[in-house]
């Protein structure tokens, strides 16, 4: 018999609960296709949704799904102004906002803060590459660079690329308006997101936020940034465990939840469909060692049970994947982690949300009593976001 | 000797400044940029960092002191965060290396750069049609590998806390043109929170580059009238026709004022409240009404606990587009009312342009300053007012004058509206 949150003795008003969930990806969209696709197992994970594997040859990616845009932004002007990235993300974000029963209470969403992870939004590929053809010959190429962009680049454009335009939009397409700050710097920021806005809503500085992030996989201006490193996967669909090459597969998707203060969801009759309970975040060296003592304290620090579900970021990086590896082993012996990247490939700056999405939701479900979500930044960062049943 | 106090009228922990530092065009430290802003002095000039024939504004605030000969705009943002957080720790007296708290830094999105782009093309050896799969291909040797590292949003802030040995994941963040104020924002709370006792807050923008500059030229947000580049930013004036874009960062040392005392280190002044509020209206306009730059100045002055009778001089956003300008001040003379006509507002950007993603932290330090000498920067090539601007700008020429609290505005596309309340008193 599961115990009601009304009779845990540490059950506070300030806690912070999960109220919304919006999960967009390959898999589809909402959590429960995604829980799913999961439920077909480890081996089946890996061939859920569909993969892209010619346009950016070598490299695969999880593409987007087609979604019906207008559900959840209206106004074709504001579908125009925005590139994919943006769209994916303020779908997600209603998305939340209508699992949350925030959609139709413009109060509520004028009050409710923001915090988008985000990276930067796609260039004009055609110009770019015209621009870099003509250099090739012109006796001044950097006038002509001049001349090109001034003349070929759509004007609106540059909205579509700040990163804090993804909060922008929000703010226009659902009138999320309490006020939005955007962080950047890959995965970490992710985890970041979470963590400021946990620690703002525990500390009553804030009620309600709508968190989370987007990313576009199927530009190659976003995979070139990676490829540079020899960070992205080129090999045939397989799941982590069965590559046989190093690497991330980028995944098109976006991931967006509305966490709010216990009393603040109680006093609105908002169903809670998980507590977040603690999120450890931490700069770290890189090496194995340095990544396993930090995520061993993470655990520490967030309190995590070896019996917390693990839902892991793991990359496909040596290094990173060894050391989640060993302190998984040491510290939740037996779990089978749901890797977040087998099912909807690397979100980047939108993975620890939609790893985030993913433990709430099998809590939610009731698969789950605790969950951790891990995250170990493919350069930098580390984190652990633990989830228990509210 | 009155017992200090080391929380705020609402029993937090106060927020204390105990260490400043800046650099714009204007120069380096705190030194130089206040004596040339107290001179009235632009350090707007013609652009030589790139050829400026086809754009539409050829004149910038750029930085060009801090080796611009290998230009590259998280390398130069991270150069100039580093020259301003120097400054700062360096003043707050706290161990350069292992600083008691975390980073918040305003820093530029970043991206690939055309230097960058051109090589990849040229290695790939495509004698045709140059397209990104020719830059993949080109990636693919690992040739160009540390472009990864130089090109990943998280870098700059990684480097910062390493140098500064802060504490914790330095957060990397953007709310556009207000970002360096979030950055104190972001501060403010976790001290606040109790998190640590303190915080290096860090705005910082050095990104002039031809496409940085084309973007906001597409959108007719600069100035065009080059002729003259000292007196092209012209915030409040009725000519005014854009603003100038600039370069610089800022750094402040937050701290709690008990570990302040504690450590019997000078308190500079406070950050005393912060407020902000998103507008949903428009991708790069304001509310037609004003309400959300009303909201965020309300909450900023509630969150400090004080009315608009307190406020002694507002450094404004004061960015020098028709736009800006004319709902700053309806937004001010909403919420401070007709005394709004007399109390003075100044816009720093007059003089050293828009520094963009450092403006909200580079005009906090301008702000402190202005409470610490008695001396309050003018709005510089003030010469046609405009009627509906009915405000004392401070036109032209410093003035001497009593400032116990500041009302520091920042503004961004994207519905961004934040505002510091910085005082030398605890509030």
């Amino acid at each position: 018999m599961s115990e009601r949150p009304e009779d845990r003795q540490d059950c506070d008003d300030r806690d912070v609960v999960v109220t919304g969930i919006g999960l967009v990806s390959c898999v589809g969209e909402g959590v429960e296709a995604h829980l799913a696709a999961l439920a077909g197992g480890p081996a089946g994970v890996s061939r859920a949704g569909p993969w892209e594997t010619g346009r950016f040859a070598p490299y695969p990616v999880r593409p987007a799904p087609a979604l019906e845009l207008s559900t959840q932004i209206p106004k074709k002007s504001d579908q125009r102004q925005m590139e994919p990235w943006q769209r994916l993300g303020v779908y997600a974000a209603g998305a939340a906002l209508d699992s949350a029963g925030m959609k139709d209470d413009a109060e509520l969403k004028a009050r409710t803060h923001v915090i988008v992870a985000a990276g930067g939004g796609e260039r004009d590929w055609d110009v770019d590459g015209q621009v870099l053809t003509a250099m090739r010959t012109h006796a001044a190429p950097d006038v002509l660079l001049n001349e090109r962009l001034m003349s070929d680049v759509r004007p609106t454009l540059f909205l579509a690329q700040l990163s804090n335009l993804l909060a922008g939009n929000i703010a226009i397409v659902h009138g999320v308006t309490g006020a939005s700050r955007t962080f950047m710097g890959e995965e970490q920021a992710g985890v970041d997101a979470i963590r400021i806005a946990h620690a703002r809503i525990a500390s009553g500085q804030t009620d309600v936020f709508l968190v989370g992030g987007s990313f576009n996989a199927e530009r190659a201006d976003s995979i070139l940034a990676y490829a540079l490193g020899r960070l992205a996967y080129a090999g045939p669909p397989a799941a982590l465990a069965d590559r046989t090459a190093p690497g991330f597969v980028l995944g098109s998707g976006g991931a967006f939840l509305v966490l709010e203060a216990r009393a603040h969801a109680r006093a609105r009759g908002a169903r809670i469909l998980a507590e977040i309970a603690a999120v450890g975040s931490a700069r770290t060296g890189r090496g194995e060692g340095a990544l396993a003592e930090t995520l061993g304290r993470l655990f520490d620090e967030t309190g995590t049970g070896a019996d917390a579900r693990i839902v892991s970021g793991a990359l496909g990086l040596p290094a990173r994947d060894d050391a989640e590896r060993a302190v998984l082993a040491a510290r939740a012996p037996g779990a089978t982690p749901i890797v977040t990247q087998d099912l909807v490939g690397h979100l980047m700056e939108a993975h620890a949300p939609a790893g985030v999405a993913l433990a709430a939701g099998l809590i939610a479900a009731g698969e789950a009593r605790e969950a951790a979500v891990t995250s170990i930044g493919h350069q930098r960062g580390a984190g652990l976001v633990r989830l228990r049943a509210a | 000797m009155a017992q200090p106090r080391f929380t705020d009228r609402f029993g937090r922990p106060l927020v204390a400044v105990t260490g400043m530092g800046v650099i714009t065009s204007l120069g380096e430290g705190k030194a130089a940029n206040w004596a040339a802003l107290t001179a009235g002095r632009s350090g707007i000039h013609r652009i030589t960092r790139f050829p400026v024939e086809g754009l539409r504004t050829t004149i910038a605030g750029t930085v060009d002191f801090e080796g611009a000969e290998d230009f590259c705009a998280p390398k130069l943002s991270e150069r100039l965060a580093t020259t301003a957080a120097t400054e700062a720790v360096a003043q707050s007296g706290l161990p350069a290396g292992d600083f008691p708290g975390a980073l918040f830094v305003a820093v530029p999105p970043v991206e690939i750069e055309w230097p960058q782009r051109r090589a990849l093309a040229e290695a790939s050896g495509q004698a045709g049609d140059v397209t990104y799969a020719d830059l993949l291909a080109a990636a693919e040797t690992g040739a160009f590998a540390e472009w990864h590292d130089l090109f990943l949003f998280g870098t700059v802030a990684d480097h910062l806390a390493e140098r500064f040995g802060t504490k914790g994941s330095p957060i990397s963040l953007s709310t556009a043109c207000s970002s360096g104020a979030t950055a104190i924002q972001l501060g403010v709370e976790a001290i606040r929170r109790g998190e640590a006792p303190a915080a290096l807050c860090i705005g910082t923008d050095g990104s002039v580059h031809a496409e940085a500059l084309i973007r906001f030229s597409l959108l007719s947000a600069l100035s065009t009238q080059n002729a003259v580049p000292e007196e092209a930013a012209k915030p409040f004036s009725k000519n005014r026709d854009g603003f100038v874009m600039g370069e610089g960062a800022a750094a402040l040392v937050l701290e709690s004022a008990e570990h302040a005392h504690a450590r019997g280190a000078e308190i500079l002044g406070y950050v005393i409240g912060a407020g902000e509020k998103g507008d949903g209206f428009h991708r790069t306009r304001s509310s037609p009404d004003g309400a959300p730059i009303v909201a965020a100045i309300a909450a900023a002055l509630e969150d400090a606990g004080i009315g608009p009778e307190a406020i002694d001089y507002v450094n404004a956003h004061g960015t020098g587009t028709p736009e800006n300008d004319k709902m700053e001040a309806m937004g001010l003379m909403a919420v401070v009312g007709e005394r709004m006509r007399s109390v003075p507002i100044s816009s720093n950007k007059s003089m050293i342009g828009h520094t963009l993603t450092a403006a909200g932290a580079v005009e906090a330090v301008v702000s402190l300053m202005t409470i610490r000498e008695g001396v309050i920067p003018p709005t510089i090539n003030y010469h046609v007012p405009d009627p509906a601007i009915p405000l004392d700008v401070v036109p032209n020429v410093a003035r001497e004058a009593k400032v116990g609290c500041v009302l520091s505005n920042s503004f961004g596309f994207g519905g961004q509206n934040t505002c510091l309340v910085l005082s030398a008193e605890p509030g």
